[in-house]
C-alpha cells in the first residue's frame, strides 16, 4: 500500500519547527486503551444499582390492549416493571422536527410505548433488577395483549389511499417533500443527444457499532440533579434534551461520556430507550443501567439509506452533461427521530447530485415518508452515498451510451480547479475543491491506462475485471446552518480551554468528543504545536458537561474543522500570556522570545532563555517577584464557529479494481483508491485511517449489508450471522491520497474527513461491477450487489 | 442477551457423563467447545435445565492413526485437526475442509464431535464425513455403537444420536495413495457458513474416475452423497457427460431458499461446483468454462 502524504509546503506558520501539525504521531489514548484501561459505560457500576431490559413489541403495528406485570414483579431480583403508562408522568413526549425543513412533519413519541407499537423493536414495558439475567428472566413473563394492526412496510405504496395511515392525525403517511427545478431542465433534455434513467435501489441498514448504545443514568434526589454518563457524540445535546422533557434545568443535569466504542452517527441521536433510562432513574430514586443488546442493537439502532432513487441524465455526443434529475422516496419508519429529524438524508441528496458538476440543470423531488419499521436518520455521510451512487452512476450510463471512457466524460463536466469560490444548483456554495488534480492524482496512483490494458487481456481469457470510478463532495465543518436555524439546541460552535499548570504541563479542556477517530490526539498535536509543548505534557479533557466549554460535540466530520481552530485560538492566546510573564521576567520583549522545546527561547535563534516549568513555578508561587502590575493569566478560553460559510465542503474520487464470478456472482475487491482534500492535515495517519474506515463502511454497503424485512415488518437478520458487516478477510488494499485546499475561513485550514470514504466507496464500486458485466449487456443499479442479484442480472437464475 | 439459569455438571468420565444424560435425557445438553451452544443459550433459543460439560474428559481428545484407520476423538479441537500432520497425510480433504470453519477464535474452542452432533446442515464437517466414508463412533450407557457417516445425519440439526448417547469420536479410512480430494465452498465472507459447498474424495485412472464421491452441503437439510457422481464414473469426461450428471443433480437436490440464496441459486451453484470439482479433480481446466460472455 502507498500513502501519498501532504504537502507540507502548503503549511503556514503552524508548521514550526517543533510543530505536530501534519505529523504522524501515536495517539495519546492509545496505551490506555490497549492496556484495557478504557472505561466504557458497560464497565462501571454504581452502589444500587439497577439493570435495565426492556420488553419490546414483537409486532411492526398494534395496538396494546393490556400488559399484565404481576408476575414478573414478584420474581426475586426484579425491582420495577414499568410501562409506558407509569412512566409519563416523569418526561414528556417529543416530536422530531424542524422548522427550516418547511413541511417536516411527525407524531409525539413517548419514551415507552403507551397504547400503540408502531415498530417491532419499539418497548412496551421496562424491567429494572439487580442483574440483567434476572430483568430477562422477568421480561419473559410479563403478558402483554395485543392486537395486531396492518403494518406499512412498502415505502412505494405508504402513500396509496388504501394504505393506513399510520398516525391519522397528520392525515397521510407523508413527513416531509421537499422540490427543488434549477436552471432549464426540459430545455436542457429537450437538447441532449442522449438521455439515460435509471432506477436506483439502495439496501437499508446500520451502523454496527462495537459498543452498543449504553447509558447510566443516576439521579441525586438529595441534589435534585441527575448525572448521566453515555456513549454519546453530543454530550451537550443531550443534557439540554434530558432536562427539557424531564422539566429540570440545565445546570440539574451533568452528561458525561467516558470512553465510546464507535459511534458513525448512531450516538448522535435521541433513543426513546435512553429517554427511559433517565425517566426510571428518576422515577426509582437509584442508578439504572441500560447497555443495548446487539439484537436490540439491530432492533432499535437508527438504520439509513432505504432509498430509491429514479434519475435521468442529458448527455451530448461532445460528452458534455446537460441535465440532472432525481425522484427519491425513501421510508424512515414511524417517527421523525429526535432532534435532528429523519428528513435530512433526502435533503442531502436533492442538495448533493450532480454536485461535483458544471452543468446548472437539475430538478429533483424528494419524498419521505412514514412505515412501520425501526426509525432512519443520520449515519456517517448522510446522503452522500446514495447522492453519489445516483450521480456516479448516472453519469458512467451517459459514458456508456455515447462510448466515451468514465474518466474523459468526468473531466469534461468537473467544476474547473479555478471556478472557485461558486455555487451548486441546489445553492451550495463551494469555498476551494480539486476535483481535477484529484483526478490526475488518481490517475497516476492507480495507473489508469495499464489497468484497462490489463482488464482487455483478462476479459479475453474470460476473467471479468471492472474499474469504477467517483467523484464526490463531501460536508463538513457544519454551521448554525444544519441544525440551530431549525430551532435544535444543537450548537455548532465549539470551544477550547487551554491551561499551564504549575510544572508547565498544559491542561486543555475540549467541547468535542472522542469515539475512536483521534479527537484527544488532533487537540493535542494543536496545542502542543502552539505552545511547544511536547505532546506527552498535554492532557486532554472531553466529555464532559461540567468540566468542558460548551459545544456540539463530534458528528458531521467538524471535529478537527471547529474544535480544532478552537484549539488554535485558544493556544496563542495563552502563547501570548505566557510570554507577556516571560519577557518580564526576562526583561525582553514578547516579540523577541519563542516557545519550544517546553521552555522559553530566544525567537531569533531558538536558544533556550527558560524553562516552562520555571516559569510556571514563578507564576504560582513566586509572583512577588514579578514587576508590579503583572498578573499572569495562564488560562485561556477560545470558541468557534464557521460564519463566512454554511459548510466546509470537500471533494475527492474513488476507485474501484475488482473482479466478478460471473458463474456464481460472486464479486472480489481487487484493490481501492481514494483521493480526498480535507485541506489541513494535522495527522495524516488518522486522516488516512479514517478514510480507510469509511471506505470499509462503503464497501460493506455495496456488497454485504442491508436489514431484510419481511412484508409484516419483521427484522429477519437482526444478528451478526444474518447482518454481513464487512470483515478484513474480503477487504482490499485502499491506498489513499490527497490533495490540500485548506479553507481560509481558519487559520488552521483544515475540513472533515470523517465521512468521505463512505460517501463514494459504493458508487465506485457498482461502476466497476457495471464495468465488468459490460460484455454481458446487464446493468445493475441495486446495491448491496449480493451473488443473487449479479446472478439475477445475467439471467444465470 | 444473557442465559437463563441452568444446572451444571462438569462430567469426571465418559461413564459419568452418560449417567447424567441417562437421568436427563433431552433436559441435558452436552457442553462441548460451545461454539453454538452458548450463542443459542444467551439467545434463549435454547435452555436447557443441566449443562454437562464433558471439557475435562482427555479421553475423548486426540487423533491417532492405527494401521489403516484415523481416528479423531469428539473433543478434539478444530485447530488441533487443522494443525495435525497425521490429518494432513492421511485425510488431507479434512485439513483443507476445515480451514473454512468460521474463525480461528471458533477454531480454538470448537471440537469436532460438538460441530458433528449439532448437525448444521451448512457446516463443512458432515459433508467431510460422509465424502470420506467415516464412522461415527457413539456411546451409550448400555454399550459403544458405530454408525456410518451417511446414515448418521437425519436433517437439520438432527442426527442418529439419542439424548442418551455421547458422541465420542469418529474413525477414518486412511486415504489411499491414489486418492484425490476436492473441497470449495461458497460463502459470503470467509469464515461464514456457505451457500452452497462440495467436500469430494476420488481415484483418478488414466483420466477417468474410478471412484468419486461427491458430498454437497448447504443445499439440503443434510449432506447429500450425490448420485450424480455416477454418470462421471468409468466414462472419459465430456461436456456432454458433465451435462447429463449436472442434471440429475438439479433432480436430486432439494436446497432452501433463505436471505443468502434462493433454491434455484442454490441448485444452480451446486452445478458450478460440479464442473469445478470434476475439472480440478481431473486437472481439466477445459471443463470449466469459466464466466461465459
Amino acid at each position: 500500500m502507498t500513502i501519498a502524504s501532504a504537502n507540507p509546503e502548503i503549511l503556514s506558520e503552524l508548521d514550526r519547527p517543533n510543530s505536530y501539525i501534519g505529523k504522524t504521531v501515536p495517539r495519546p489514548n492509545l496505551e490506555r486503551l490497549m492496556q484495557g484501561r478504557g472505561l466504557y459505560v458497560s464497565d462501571m457500576e454504581l452502589p444500587r444499582m439497577g439493570h435495565l431490559v426492556f420488553l419490546r413489541s414483537p409486532h411492526a403495528h398494534a395496538r396494546i390492549a393490556d400488559i399484565d406485570t404481576v408476575a414478573a414483579k414478584q420474581l426475586p431480583g426484579v425491582i420495577a416493571v414499568v410501562t409506558g403508562k407509569e412512566l409519563a408522568p416523569v418526561i414528556t413526549p417529543w416530536v422530531g422536527v424542524l422548522s427550516h425543513l418547511k413541511g417536516l412533519k411527525s407524531a409525539a413519541q413517548h419514551a415507552i410505548a403507551i397504547d400503540r407499537v408502531c415498530w417491532q423493536g419499539e418497548a412496551v414495558a421496562a424491567i429494572v433488577a439487580t442483574s440483567r439475567a434476572v430483568a430477562e428472566d422477568a421480561a419473559e413473563i410479563v403478558r402483554v395483549e395485543y392486537e395486531e394492526l396492518e403494518a406499512v412496510t412498502d415505502m412505494r405504496t405508504a402513500l396509496d389511499p388504501a394504505t393506513p395511515v399510520i398516525h391519522p392525525s397528520l392525515g397521510d403517511n407523508l413527513a416531509f417533500e421537499r422540490n427543488l427545478d434549477a436552471g432549464e431542465v426540459d430545455t436542457a433534455f429537450a437538447g441532449s443527444d442522449e438521455v439515460v434513467e435509471a432506477d436506483f435501489i439502495f439496501g437499508r441498514h446500520t451502523g454496527v457499532t462495537l459498543e452498543p448504545r449504553s447509558v447510566l443514568a443516576d439521579w441525586n434526589a438529595a441534589e435534585a440533579r441527575l448525572t448521566i454518563y453515555q456513549g454519546t457524540q453530543a454530550p451537550h445535546m443531550v443534557q439540554n434534551i434530558a432536562a427539557l422533557h424531564l422539566g429540570l434545568g440545565e445546570s440539574q443535569v451533568r452528561v458525561v461520556c467516558k470512553d465510546v466504542g464507535g459511534s458513525f452517527g448512531i450516538k448522535v441521536h435521541i433513543y426513546a430507550d435512553e429517554m427511559a433510562t433517565y425517566a426510571l432513574s428518576k422515577l426509582l430514586r437509584r442508578p439504572i443501567k441500560f447497555v443495548a443488546d446487539r439484537v436490540e442493537s439491530f432492533n432499535t439502532d437508527i438504520h439509513a439509506r432505504d432509498h430509491r432513487c429514479w434519475g435521468r441524465i442529458g448527455v451530448g455526443r461532445d460528452g458534455i452533461i446537460t441535465a440532472f434529475e432525481i425522484d427519491d422516496l425513501t421510508g424512515i419508519g414511524p417517527y421523525s427521530m429526535y432532534p435532528r429529524t429523519s428528513a435530512i438524508e433526502a435533503n442531502q441528496v436533492v442538495n448533493l447530485v450532480g454536485g461535483p458538476y458544471v452543468t446548472r440543470n437539475y430538478r429533483a423531488r424528494a419524498r419521505v415518508v412514514f412505515q412501520n419499521k425501526n426509525v432512519m436518520c443520520q449515519y456517517r455521510a448522510v446522503g452522500h452515498p446514495i447522492a453519489c451512487s445516483v450521480t456516479e452512476g448516472l453519469v458512467d450510463l451517459a459514458a456508456a451510451k455515447i462510448g466515451m471512457d468514465p474518466v474523459e466524460i468526468r473531466r469534461r463536466n468537473l467544476i474547473a480547479d479555478n471556478a472557485y469560490p461558486c455555487a451548486s444548483p441546489s445553492g451550495l456554495r463551494f469555498e476551494l475543491l480539486s476535483h481535477h488534480a484529484a483526478m490526475n492524482k488518481l490517475m497516476t496512483m492507480m495507473d489508469y491506462d495499464a489497468l484497462r490494458a490489463e482488464q482487455a487481456e483478462l476479459r479475453a481469457r474470460k476473467v471479468h475485471r471492472g474499474i469504477g470510478i467517483a467523484s464526490f463532495i463531501e460536508v463538513t465543518n457544519p454551521s448554525a446552518a444544519f441544525y440551530g436555524v431549525g430551532g435544535a439546541r444543537i450548537s455548532s460552535q465549539d470551544g477550547v480551554a487551554v491551561r499551564l499548570d504549575a510544572q508547565g504541563s498544559v491542561i486543555c479542556q475540549t467541547s468535542i468528543t472522542e469515539q475512536g477517530q483521534g479527537s484527544e490526539s488532533l487537540t493535542a498535536q494543536i496545542v502542543g504545536s502552539v505552545l511547544g509543548v511536547s505532546m506527552e505534557r498535554v492532557r486532554i479533557i472531553l466529555g464532559d458537561t461540567d468540566n468542558t466549554p460548551y459545544g456540539g460535540g463530534t458528528w458531521a466530520s467538524r471535529g478537527a474543522g471547529i474544535g480544532g481552530e478552537a484549539a488554535l485560538q485558544a493556544a496563542k492566546i495563552l502563547r501570548r500570556n505566557i510570554l507577556d510573564v516571560a519577557a518580564a521576567i526576562l526583561q525582553s520583549s514578547p516579540n523577541e522570545l519563542d516557545l519550544a522545546g517546553n521552555a522559553i527561547v530566544n525567537a531569533s535563534d531558538g536558544s533556550p532563555r527558560m524553562e516552562l516549568r520555571e516559569l510556571a513555578r514563578i507564576a504560582y508561587f513566586r509572583p512577588d517577584t514579578l514587576p508590579p502590575g503583572i498578573q499572569p493569566e495562564l488560562m485561556a478560553t477560545r470558541h468557534f464557529v464557521p460564519r463566512e460559510y454554511p459548510f466546509a465542503f470537500t471533494n475527492g474520487v474513488q476507485a474501484s479494481w475488482l473482479e466478478v464470478d460471473t458463474d456464481t456472482g460472486f464479486v472480489k475487491l481487487l484493490r481501492h483508491w481514494v483521493v480526498e482534500d480535507c485541506g489541513t492535515m494535522i495527522n495524516p495517519q488518522l486522516v488516512d485511517e479514517q478514510i480507510r474506515g469509511g471506505v470499509v463502511q462503503g464497501l460493506g454497503a455495496a456488497l454485504l449489508e442491508k436489514c431484510i424485512y419481511d412484508e409484516r415488518g419483521q427484522l429477519t437478520n437482526a444478528n451478526m450471522a444474518d447482518y454481513l458487516v464487512p470483515m478484513s478477510g474480503e477487504m482490499p488494499d485502499i491506498d489513499v491520497g490527497h490533495v490540500v485546499s485548506p479553507t481560509s475561513e481558519t487559520e488552521l485550514g483544515a475540513k472533515g474527513a470523517g465521512e468521505a470514504g463512505t460517501a463514494g466507496a459504493a458508487a465506485a464500486v457498482a461502476n466497476a461491477v457495471n464495468d465488468a458485466l459490460r460484455p454481458f449487456g446487464a446493468v445493475i443499479t441495486e446495491i448491496p450487489l449480493t451473488p443473487r442479484v449479479i446472478l439475477t442480472a445475467l439471467g444465470r437464475i | 442477551m444473557k442465559a437463563a439459569a441452568f444446572a451444571y455438571a462438569r462430567a469426571t468420565s465418559v461413564v459419568n457423563a452418560l449417567e447424567l444424560l441417562g437421568t436427563h435425557g433431552d433436559k441435558a445438553k452436552v457442553l462441548s467447545g460451545g461454539q453454538s451452544l452458548m450463542p443459542a443459550m444467551n439467545l434463549r433459543l435454547t435452555s436447557p435445565e443441566l449443562i454437562v460439560d464433558i471439557g475435562e474428559l482427555a479421553e475423548l481428545r486426540g487423533i491417532a492413526v492405527t494401521g489403516s484407520i484415523v481416528r479423531i476423538g469428539a473433543l478434539t479441537r478444530h485447530v488441533d485437526v487443522l494443525k495435525s500432520p497425521e490429518i494432513a497425510a492421511n485425510a488431507p480433504l479434512l485439513t483443507e475442509a476445515i480451514a473454512h470453519v468460521a474463525h480461528p477464535a471458533v477454531r480454538n474452542r470448537g471440537t469436532i464431535g460438538g460441530n458433528l452432533a449439532h448437525a448444521d446442515p451448512a457446516s463443512e464437517l458432515p459433508a467431510c464425513m460422509v465424502a470420506l466414508n467415516a464412522t461415527i463412533v457413539v456411546r451409550g450407557q448400555a454399550g459403544e455403537r458405530r454408525v456410518a457417516a451417511e446414515e448418521f445425519f437425519k436433517g437439520i440439526y438432527a442426527t442418529d444420536l439419542s439424548a442418551q448417547e455421547l458422541l465420542v469420536g469418529v474413525e477414518l479410512p486412511v486415504a489411499s495413495t491414489n486418492s484425490s480430494y476436492f473441497f470449495h465452498e461458497f460463502a459470503r465472507r470467509q469464515g461464514d457458513y456457505a451457500i452452497a459447498g462440495l467436500a469430494a474424495q476420488a481415484i483418478v485412472e488414466k483420466d477417468i474416475f474410478t471412484k468419486l464421491r461427491l458430498v454437497f452441503f448447504a443445499v439440503g437439510d443434510r449432506p447429500l452423497l450425490a448420485r450424480a457422481a455416477t454418470k462421471l464414473i468409468n466414462v472419459s469426461l465430456t461436456p456432454e457427460v458433465l451435462a447429463a450428471a449436472m442434471i440429475v443433480l438439479g433432480e436430486e437436490l432439494d436446497p432452501q431458499d433463505d436471505h443468502q440464496a434462493s433454491a434455484s441459486m442454490r441448485r444452480h451453484l451446486a452445478k458450478v461446483l460440479l464442473a469445478r470439482g470434476a475439472s480440478a479433480l481431473l486437472c481439466r481446466p477445459d471443463l470449466n468454462a469459466g464466466g461465459r460472455a
